[in-house]
């Protein structure tokens, strides 16, 4: 028998649209099964944060600064409900379906890589974030947030947040051993950046040195961009936060796809 | 049948930590060929499997599958293979069709031919009746079926099939070595890997037998019989202290014998003239081939 290797077709390129098509049809069939709980999750933890806040703690404060404490909150609380839409679910679900489902073996012995697939998945949590993200504050809505014409711009701020919150739970997924590990990000990392990101109260009141590192939290940027957009934009400002956001997103995203490949790839 | 290879390993080596998966194998599937990859558990099947599929990326030598060199054009060799993992790995909330449809969009299936891929795996599969049916209400299977069907709603040149009948009854086993083998018939190269010798016999052209990492033997399985085992086996059954007494008896005679668990097998008696013991004669098989070749005791 000759040793001839058979004919051949083209090779295939990086980032194809088709492969994001196919992972990305895969989660919105998914979807179709599991939305009632996911949406339940995504958006009446964050809503309840918005109550006990507006009521417990707007009975004591009545403003913030310039503003209504119910607004301070009611904005502020979309980056809650980004963080609990994106990280969380990217973290837990990339987990299972890795370990549990082994739907990622599945899905790259298709012509899918790594790379396509860590893009498709933060893709689609980043859009369904930009849809849960909004839900807190259309509640605030009935306790006396003023609808703006700026805030239609909440939904792209929480699908760029989202987008970096989703890699970033999927990095945690691609370096934890088991789910134990998650405990130590929720508790070390997660709690603290939700804490002082200027939800509940301002972070003016911070010492200087967490004030300054606040800065860096991309929880904090989201929850300024979403008041520029409710109150009134800041102009360069906001675009440097719009660029912090971005950034964090794009090296999330590049160490998402370093450690699914490290978990995936032997 | 051609003569080009749709699968080409050669001196691949897999080490993971201390451990070599994978040691040296070298592995010809020519186009429109069954070969069945037959082993012991830990005999490196997975591994070579996850290789073909870049899933694992081999340390040394040399692999192509379908023209293209692994692991650096893996991605265009997949869009042209089928692949059935040993662990079912369906989505188990969505129905036997809605797997399938996210399997006609991961391979890039046009929509104009979505639907008809589709028909075509189910009826492949027998499972037009179930299309609707959530994937954790189906027997195994059924589920096993559908694994199956989703490797192939594109048509794939070559598909790979990682135990595909792993854990199942004879009755459902029979059932996919009928799918299988309607899968041959149409041409179909196909790998793959088993532990049970019928299914090696029954369906592959060429048997690969691996042992720690490498094949050890590899030929149409009557030859392997031929020239491993002999034609004829006499099987002696007894006590332990009998068989014991047999086996030196045999070897010391210069015939080759195995363990079976009951009895002993004395091997190739057709040329003994005399010198096999009593017992019952029986065709000389792959399981007697399998066993003098990869050992009788599993480490």
């Amino acid at each position: 028998m000759a040793v001839r290797s058979t004919s051949r077709g083209p090779t295939l390129g990086r980032l194809e649209r088709p492969a994001i098509t196919g992972v990305l049809v895969r989660e919105i069939v998914n979807f179709s099964s599991y939305w009632r709980s996911s949406t339940f999750s995504s958006t009446v933890e964050p809503t309840i944060y918005l109550l006990a806040f507006g009521f417990g703690f707007g009975s004591l404060v009545s403003r913030v600064g310039n503003y209504d404490y119910v607004e301070f909150v009611g904005t502020g609380i979309v980056a809650t409900a980004v963080l609990f839409s994106s990280a969380f679910p990217a973290m837990f679900g990339t987990f299972v379906k890795y370990k549990f489902q082994r739907t990622y073996d599945a899905i790259l012995a298709a012509p899918v890589d790594t790379e396509e697939l860590v893009t498709a998945e933060a893709l689609w949590i980043a859009t369904r974030t930009s849809v849960f993200g909004c839900v807190p504050m259309l509640v605030a809505f009935l306790f006396g947030l003023d609808p703006a014409w700026g805030m239609l711009a909440v939904p792209f701020i929480a699908f760029v947040s989202g987008f970096g919150w989703a890699c970033f739970g999927i990095s945690i997924a691609g370096f934890a051993k088991s789910f134990e590990n998650f405990n130590y990000v929720v508790s070390a990392v997660l709690t603290p950046l939700f804490l002082v990101a200027g939800t509940f109260f301002p972070i003016s009141e911070l010492p200087e040195w967490a004030q300054i590192l606040a800065n860096l939290n991309p929880l904090y940027q989201c929850v300024e961009l979403v008041r520029s957009a409710a109150f009134g934009w800041e102009g360069w400002i906001d675009l440097a936060r719009l660029g912090v956001l971005v950034a964090f997103g794009l090296v999330m995203w590049r160490i998402a796809i370093h450690a699914m490949t490290r978990k995936l790839v032997d | 049948m051609s003569d080009q290879l749709a699968i080409r390993l050669r001196g691949v080596v897999k080490r993971y930590g201390p451990i070599t998966a994978v040691a040296g194998l070298d592995l010809d599937v020519p186009e429109g060929t069954c070969v069945g990859l037959l082993g012991p558990n830990g005999a490196g099947k997975s591994t070579t499997m996850r290789l073909l599929t870049a899933q694992a990326i081999a340390d040394e030598g040399k692999l192509e599958v379908l023209g293209f060199r692994l692991p650096e054009e893996s991605k265009a060799a997949r869009a042209q293979c089928g692949v059935s993992p040993q662990l079912d790995n369906l989505d188990v909330t969505l129905t036997v069709e809605q797997n399938l449809l996210v399997f006609t969009h991961l391979y890039r299936i046009g929509r104009a031919d979505r639907g008809a891929a589709i028909e075509r795996a189910l009826q492949m599969a027998n499972l037009v009746d179930r299309r609707d049916t959530r994937v954790d209400k189906l027997s195994g299977g059924m589920r096993r079926r559908l694994l199956i069907a989703r490797a192939l709603v594109h048509r794939p040149r070559l598909v790979l099939l990682d135990e595909p009948t792993v854990g199942l009854d004879p009755q459902v086993r029979q059932e996919l070595w009928a799918l299988i083998d309607a899968l041959r018939a149409e041409g179909t190269t196909i790998l793959m890997s088993t532990h049970y010798i019928e299914e090696a016999e029954r369906l592959a052209d060429t048997v690969l037998i691996m042992s720690h990492g490498s094949a050890v033997a590899a030929g149409p399985p009557a030859q392997l019989v031929a020239k491993h085992a002999g034609r004829e086996a006499v099987e002696v059954y007894g006590p332990p202290a009998k068989l014991a007494e047999t086996e030196r008896a045999c070897q010391a005679a210069g015939l080759l014998t195995r363990r079976t668990g009951t009895s002993v097998s004395v091997l190739g008696v057709e040329d003994a003239d005399g010198r096999a013991p009593e017992g019952e004669r029986r065709p000389a098989n792959l399981e007697d081939v399998f066993v003098l070749l990869t050992g009788e005791e599993i480490d």
